[in-house]
């Protein structure tokens, strides 16, 4: 069995800012070696390696520059925001199955400059299935979320008025979060409502941060998790989920556009869990852009469909309702690095260390992209 | 970053039908010869039956709203020189789980500044086309009256 066999012992972090010094590759061997460290572990004792699709620093560089062992499993995660939980499983499922010991998953990124947007790189000609979409103007994944978004606030009569509250709920945790990039920035609803346009009904504030920085977990099997310096944030059940007939990020063409692959990951997850979404004390949710937080409390079953707005604009999520979420200022307002930056978080929930701390923490969801293939990890503490 | 507007390859056998009857100003979908389901985009196997036979059906060119968004700068400068403009979601008319993208167009082609008067979920739209190179036009829609 895979339930609670592994633990993520290590997390490790550069700083955070629209434009660093250094590489993304030095990024990358620093936010390792503060993982490491964190754990207490050496390079050394590293053999098996976890990334992004999307990340550009390959394996062989991080291994021969930060000194990691030889290794025995390195694998690959796909679809940007979807792939940072999947990540983290595939080297969890190899290190619980004993193919190798000692774990890492990093993501490095400088996206700070406008240039560096995935979207930007379109070419003259599209070959993929964003040949259906993007000739026709939708070209940035906003514009795709904002078809969905609009939909949804149409059946189920909510408004720009309450989405308003994912942003205002994750700035008001990035004020507590000294690491935040948008610590001390305030945000009030006017400026929200104010705010210029991205995608209708999409605003500025919907849509995360672009910015520089690098994340690093490290993971071991729970025998020896129990033997090192932090206290393990034990990894009780993961999943990813690919829906029928699904189309990356342009997931329309299924029978019901609005049931998601959250749906799939969220089911799965729940069958090999102990507990159910009641039993779940904080949560990290995907957060690109803000109304997917509203579709992942529904597909993962916090709240039932049509309802989340609602849940969100009366502090369902903020600190004290019934599931903080976002809890260190999420993409919106820490930073944004594809979604590690939301299971480091989980991780500091479960160690009691999180800047928004919530109390007595046993169960600590974190989940990928919502539009994408994605997955999802429920961390314990045990 | 790139000029021009982005298009798609036509010349892949696998949706080379569906680019060939645009030039015709005509909307066609995949339809399984096995058990006659439709698909769209254009894929090589029925996921229903697995019968790698198709035909290609023409449709109406009628269809609904299921969803909308105007994009707002930064985009693609090609797309910057086109604002400001919708984009839409059609449900065609012979089935509710065939929804193709494309500009929101006025009834003389022009995709900017096109009045939104009556534009909303469910309002009834007509296909149009645009052509953009020698190879490729690209199926747009027209709210009708």
């Amino acid at each position: 069995m895979f339930k609670d066999q592994t633990a993520i012992v290590g997390i490790g972090q550069t700083s955070f800012a629209k434009s660093l010094p250094g590489s993304e590759l030095e990024l990358a061997c620093q936010a390792i070696q503060l993982a490491l460290d964190d754990a207490g572990l050496k390079p050394s004792d590293v053999d098996a390696l976890g990334s992004f699709t999307m990340e550009h620093t390959p394996e062989f560089e991080v291994a021969r520059n930060v000194g990691l062992g030889e290794l025995h499993y390195f694998c690959q995660s796909p679809w940007g925001g979807g792939a940072g939980c999947g990540a983290v499983g595939q080297v969890a499922v190899a290190l619980a199955a004993g193919v190798a010991n000692v774990g890492v998953v990093w993501r490095s990124r400088k996206r700070g400059a406008r240039s560096t947007r995935v979207w930007a790189g379109v070419q003259e000609r599209i070959t993929d299935h964003w040949k259906w979409s993007r000739p026709s103007g939708l070209v940035r994944p906003a514009d795709e979320c904002a078809m969905f978004t609009q939909r949804y606030m149409h059946e189920y009569g909510v408004t720009r008025e309450q989405l308003a509250h994912v942003a205002l709920a994750q700035r008001e945790y990035a004020h507590k979060n000294p690491l935040a990039f948008m610590q001390s920035r305030s945000l009030t609803h006017q400026q929200y409502m104010d705010a210029r346009m991205i995608a209708d009904p999409l605003c500025l504030f919907d849509n995360c941060l672009e910015t520089d920085g690098a994340i690093a977990l490290v993971m071991v099997r729970a025998d020896r998790a129990k033997d090192l310096r932090q206290r393990p944030a034990f990894i009780h059940a993961f999943s990813q989920g690919l829906n029928r007939q699904h189309q990356v990020n342009t997931d329309w063409h299924g029978e019901n556009p609005l049931r998601s692959s959250s749906c799939v990951t969220a089911a799965n997850l729940w069958r090999q869990a102990d507990c159910g979404p009641n039993d779940v004390d904080v949560a990290q949710f995907y957060d690109a852009f803000s109304p997917l937080v509203w579709f992942s409390l529904e597909a993962y079953g916090f709240c039932e469909p049509g309802t989340a707005a609602q849940f969100v604009a009366e502090g369902g999520t903020r600190l004290g309702g019934r599931l903080p979420v976002n809890t260190s200022g999420g993409s919106l307002s820490e930073v944004y690095l594809h979604g590690l930056n939301l299971i480091v978080e989980a991780v500091r929930q479960v160690r009691g260390t999180s800047t928004a701390q919530v109390p007595d923490v046993d169960y600590s969801l974190v989940t990928a992209c919502d539009s994408t293939p994605n997955g999802a990890l429920l961390l314990r503490r045990k | 970053m790139i000029d021009t507007i982005p298009l798609p390859f036509t010349a892949d056998p696998i949706d080379a039908p569906f680019w060939e009857a645009t030039l015709r100003s005509q909307l066609v979908v995949q339809q399984c010869a096995g058990c006659q389901a439709h698909r769209f985009p254009p894929r090589p196997m029925c996921p229903q039956c697995q019968s790698l036979d198709h035909r290609w059906r023409p449709l109406s060119g009628d269809a609904t709203v299921w969803s909308y968004t105007k994009p707002q700068p930064p985009l693609l400068p090609a797309f910057e020189l086109l604002l400001p403009y919708v984009v839409v979601l059609a449900q065609v008319a012979e089935d509710p789980h065939i929804r193709i993208i494309g500009h929101l167009m006025s009834k003389d082609g022009g995709i900017t500044g096109v009045d939104e008067a009556g534009l909303k979920i469910g309002a009834k739209l007509r296909v149009a086309f645009r052509q953009h190179a020698s190879d490729v036009s690209i199926p747009g829609w027209v709210l009708v009256d």
